[in-house]
């Protein structure tokens, strides 16, 4: 194609928002064409708007792993903060679970990122909370439901890791593929009061920390191409322990589905927020954990029984259908938290 | 090493590693006398499909749970009573062979009971047979039909007494009448649609029209469709990723009454594996070239079939945790037997419809449903200022997939639709809502609009 000739018989295109700049992309949801600069901080910046997910003045933790998704919603927020003038005090909150090769490479990252984009940080490793690592729980109950374990390890650390740093919000960098796959293992897992929730932008609202995810529409390919042009420093590994994880099937899924047809996974999540689900199904009761006096549906909260198993050496304590409706295996970090008031807290932090 | 349970409290597949907490005893698979687990005095059959259950049931006991199944949903749903004129929809596969088979065998003993009784208060059921041609759509199917209509044929006579109609219609008998025309008209409608899924599931849509056109105009009150649990499961999943969560639990009940001929689904709690080995069993012979040539390769609903493949094989009860799942999702009014004022129902079913609730008043309407889809209209979705009139009265689903994407091509479009489907959008058009409540009550207005505050 003779480019040379096609340019001077009509004008260039311009990026669709600003109508000034070249374009240089295609999305990969709508398929417009649009410059870097545009390249959807501004959408960001409307669904922030849209779904009123700060207040000025706010203290706000988000949650870095070191990864694409966190890195670019630090890099996004502090620069929308400071763009569009939010107020907000950001803070970057990271989570050690212990694994060697994995996790203390990425740490390496978000060290980075702090002096980058100048925002504090505060680590919780599982090893202080819980005694254990990831590492040590492998070796004991293997590679099948170790998903279980983190990801319930992983949503009481950052609550905690929040209180200690005394924040109003928790934001976490789950994009629009995240939640697709959500949707579709609730559906395959049966879980019908998850999948009432998992599709809210924000949650926990009831709760002392309130979470939301500014990334819901967001394609984790638009992710990948806002770091990949803004030239973001992230760590790219996928976990090691997470081959075996049941997520691992819808995902594929996923990434077929998106090949056949680019806005599937926004109709996921649109079913997801349409499915007609009664009410009265949607919370369990709240409490709160008679050991640790986190937010608990049953007697004690799920970290706690977790942990009891493994210090007894019964690592199959609280996995699978045994009691009072726990949850079954999978992928947990994704979901979100049952909303309920907190009571004292165990250890050395405060609420 | 395998383990089996002979415990009658497991679940099959479920009991592995599992034996210390129930207390059921392991049998060694080495033992050379195996009985029925049900009756206990047959041999079991072995079906050799790699599925679960295989060698726990004798053939007798493996088919009386399946019939068991179909009979509970045609009971506990009224789908079938003694007034009724049941259409059967046979489309040469399993499932539907096997629908249509277990609804001739609830028709005999209906009809020994009939023999039987002194008074002959009960009047026997009718039962009709549909298929559809739809080698229009698929002109690679046009070789073999001739041949599996006359398979289908005798079929139907076999399934005597009591006799049965049969009803052979093509797919372009939508607009009106079978001829050439109508078969351009389709192709070119088909042609018009860009996207493969979209135009899989437009001819899904026109098939149930054409189902629903021989059903009234032949005096059918049911239709009796055997979509059975794991084509269910395909469907959840199918709906989910094309954004029709709000409609999906339409899709999914025992009863669906959107329809002027309700819609019935008694196969719904089988799975695909009992069918099969259902048809084996009793010799079906299925029109597989039929089936085979029908399905092009491409798009989102075979894609969906593969991955649910592929998840019954890491474990063989997910369809069945899928379909539970959205069961559990909230029904519409119409997914139950529409109340009727029909004095021939006998008195004793009319009492039972009554006292459990199997039925709902067919005026009431709150739905808008999409003209091509059917589907229940989610509020959120409608966009009243568009200016295209069958764009508006639309699912967002269908103006993605069917519908042209160009504004000037709906026109155009929209005249290639059967009659059926657009009648509804000048409906739509009309609708509004304070009219038709104001409608709905004005028997009991005292005061004109302008007289009141």
């Amino acid at each position: 194609m003779e480019k040379g000739e096609a340019k001077s018989k009509k004008p260039p295109r311009l990026c669709c928002i600003c109508n000034e700049r070249r374009p240089v992309l295609k999305r990969a949801k709508t398929l417009q064409q649009i410059c870097r600069e545009c390249f959807y901080e501004e959408e960001i910046h409307q669904a922030i708007v849209k779904n009123r997910l700060f207040k000025s003045g706010e203290r706000v933790a988000i949650g870095a792993s070191g990864g694409k998704d966190s890195t670019v919603l630090a890099y996004v927020l502090s620069e929308l903060n400071r763009r569009h003038s939010y107020g907000l005090d950001l803070f970057l909150l990271s989570i050690d679970e212990g694994i060697t090769g994995y996790r203390d490479d990425s740490l390496e990252t978000v060290k980075r990122n702090e002096l980058q984009y100048g925002l504090p940080l505060q680590i919780l490793s599982y090893k202080d909370l819980y005694g254990w690592t990831m590492d040590d729980i492998v070796k004991m109950i293997g590679l099948k439901n170790n998903c279980t374990f983190c990801g319930v390890f992983r949503r009481q650390a950052l609550d905690r890791g929040a209180a200690l740093l005394k924040v109003d919000k928790l934001v976490t960098g789950h994009n629009a593929d995240d939640i697709a796959e959500t949707v579709l293992l609730n559906i395959l897992r049966g879980d019908i009061a998850r999948l009432s929730r998992c599709t809210s932008i924000t949650t926990g609202e009831d709760g002392p920390i309130p979470r939301c995810k500014p990334f819901k529409y967001t394609y984790e390919k638009e992710i990948v191409m806002y770091a990949y042009f803004k030239k973001l420093d992230y760590f790219s590994t996928e976990c090691i322990y997470s081959p075996n994880a049941y997520r691992g099937f819808a995902r594929e899924f996923i990434k077929d589905l998106e090949r056949l047809r680019p806005r599937a996974i926004l109709d996921i999540i649109k079913s997801g927020e349409d499915f007609r689900i009664a009410t009265t199904t949607k919370m369990p009761e709240q409490g709160t954990c008679e050991r640790c006096g986190y937010i608990s549906s049953q007697k004690w909260c799920k970290a706690c029984v977790l942990l009891d198993g493994l210090n007894r050496g019964l690592p199959k304590m609280g996995i699978g259908r045994a009691r009072g409706g726990g949850v079954n295996g999978g992928d947990h970090k994704k979901e979100t938290t049952v909303k309920t008031l907190e009571s004292k807290q165990c250890g050395s932090l405060d609420f | 090493f395998d383990m089996a349970c002979n415990s009658s409290g497991c679940e099959s597949g479920g009991c592995y590693g599992r034996e210390k907490e129930n207390g059921c005893k392991v049998v060694d698979v080495k033992e050379t006398v195996r009985l029925c687990v049900k009756c206990k005095s047959n041999e079991p059959m072995t079906f050799g499909d790699g599925g679960s259950d295989d060698g726990r049931f004798c053939a007798e006991c493996f088919r009386s749970n399946v019939y068991g199944k179909f009979r509970l949903a045609v009971t506990s749903h009224a789908m079938i009573t003694p007034s009724d004129n049941v259409l059967v929809a046979f489309s040469g596969g399993s499932s539907s062979r096997v629908a249509l088979q277990f609804v001739h065998e609830l028709q005999v003993k209906a009809l020994k009971n009939y023999e039987a009784s002194r008074d002959r208060s009960l009047p026997v059921f009718g039962v009709g047979v549909a298929f559809v041609d739809e080698s229009a759509a698929y002109p690679s199917l046009s070789g073999g039909m001739s041949d599996a209509i006359e398979l289908v044929r005798s079929t139907v006579l076999s399934l005597s007494p009591p006799e049965k109609d049969l009803h052979v219609v093509t797919i372009e008998s939508v607009f009106g009448s079978e001829s050439v025309e109508a078969r351009d008209r389709l192709v070119k409608l088909l042609d018009s649609v860009s996207d493969e899924t979209g135009k899989e599931d437009l001819l899904l849509h026109l098939k149930m029209l054409s189902l629903q056109k021989v059903a009234s105009e032949n005096g059918y009150n049911r239709l009796v469709v055997g979509s059975c649990t794991s084509r269910l499961a395909s469907h959840v999943l199918t709906a989910t990723v094309k954004g029709r969560g709000y409609s999906l639990s339409a899709d999914i009940q025992h009863v669906d009454a959107r329809w002027k001929v309700p819609i019935v689904l008694p196969l719904r709690d089988c799975v695909w594996q009992e069918i099969t080995r259902l048809c084996h069993l009793d010799g079906f012979d299925s029109l597989k070239t039929v089936e085979l040539a029908r399905h092009p390769q491409s798009g989102i609903n075979d894609l969906v079939s593969s991955f649910v493949a592929l998840l019954q094989e890491e474990n063989p009860s997910r369809e069945c945790t899928i379909v539970r799942t959205a069961a559990k999702l909230t029904p519409f009014y119409f997914n139950k037997i529409p109340e009727t004022d029909d004095s021939c129902v006998p008195m004793a079913t009319q009492r039972r419809l009554k006292k459990f609730n199997l039925k709902y008043d067919g005026s009431m309407t709150t739905e808008a449903f999409c003209p091509i889809c059917n589907g229940p209209l989610n509020g959120s979705d409608s966009s009243e200022d568009e200016s295209d009139a069958l764009y508006a009265a639309c699912c967002s689903s269908c103006r993605f997939q069917i519908l042209p994407q160009e504004p000037s091509s709906l026109d155009h479009f929209g005249s290639l639709l059967p009659h059926h489907m657009i009648s509804q959008v000048k409906h739509h058009q009309k609708f509004d809502s304070q009219t038709y409540l104001r409608e709905k009550i004005k028997d009991c207005l005292l005061l004109d609009d302008e007289e009141a505050v």
